[in-house]
């Protein structure tokens, strides 16, 4: 798994590459600990390169959206999620707890 | 059925996935099912090296799969702790975020993802977990 950033004025962005599993999801969740741990509150997860996600994966992002929304400051947001990983996330009753958006441009756009 | 030996190591979940899928998409599942295939036997895998082998780096999966019957068989096999899924307590799912529990969630996607899923625990102290995906 490979994690690109981008900073922009409202929000950053991050370009979740390859697979979440039990063995990745430590390294995902620190960097989204890391984010929010030094201010970066309103976040978009582009997952367009994001070939697979598991459970692991899943618990990462709960624990960020809580950290994110803390005192409405700001919130993850999800942008070109595969349909593979947006069945199972659906299925996890994920999906009513993510703003999800086609494109990661009309996420930024969101904040 | 083919079968595989593996450390009960996290980074041999991509091995796990890579084994279950070649085999499902042999006998002619589509993507869909093959993904689904896939997760639920990260997450039988993900359980067993986090739990019946909780606190343990010497553990080991046996991983069996194939097609019997028009039913695609996934047979994992430990020799750590018991841990019946069954008895798991389901993921809360109407719960708002703050509520929101974060255990139980990978049990519950294998029961969604698949067709049957059994759980025996056997005299030899070893556990046998069987999850079914039928052909459509």
């Amino acid at each position: 798994m490979e994690i690109t950033h981008q900073e922009f004025k409202r929000c950053d962005l991050f370009k979740l590459i390859g697979r979440i599993d039990s063995a990745t999801a430590p390294q995902f969740a620190k960097a989204l600990e890391k984010a929010v741990g030094s201010g970066k509150y309103k976040l978009v997860l582009d997952m367009s390169e994001l070939e697979y996600m598991s459970s692991a994966g899943f618990r990462a992002l709960l624990a960020a959206q809580r950290a994110a929304k803390k005192y409405n400051r700001g919130e993850v947001t999800l942008a070109s999620m595969p349909d593979r990983i947006h069945e199972a996330f659906d299925l996890a009753g994920f999906t009513e707890l993510f703003k999800i958006f086609d494109d990661p441009l009309q996420a930024v756009g969101h904040f | 059925m083919q079968t595989l030996r593996l450390p009960a190591r996290f980074d041999y979940l991509d091995e796990i996935r890579e084994f279950v899928g070649n085999i499902a998409r042999q006998n002619g599942f589509d993507g869909k099912d093959v993904y689904n295939i896939q997760l639920a036997a990260d997450e039988a895998a993900s359980n067993i090296i986090e739990h019946a082998y909780k606190d343990r780096t010497d553990g080991e999966i046996q991983i069996s799969c194939g097609l019997e019957a028009e039913r695609f068989t996934v047979v994992l096999v430990d020799y750590g702790k018991s841990f019946n899924p069954s008895h798991a307590p389901l993921p809360n799912l109407s719960a708002d975020l703050a509520k929101r529990r974060i255990g139980g969630l990978g049990i519950f996607l294998i029961y969604k993802l698949m067709d049957e899923v059994y759980y025996q625990s056997n005299p030899d102290k070893s556990n046998t977990l069987t999850l079914v995906k039928r052909r459509a």
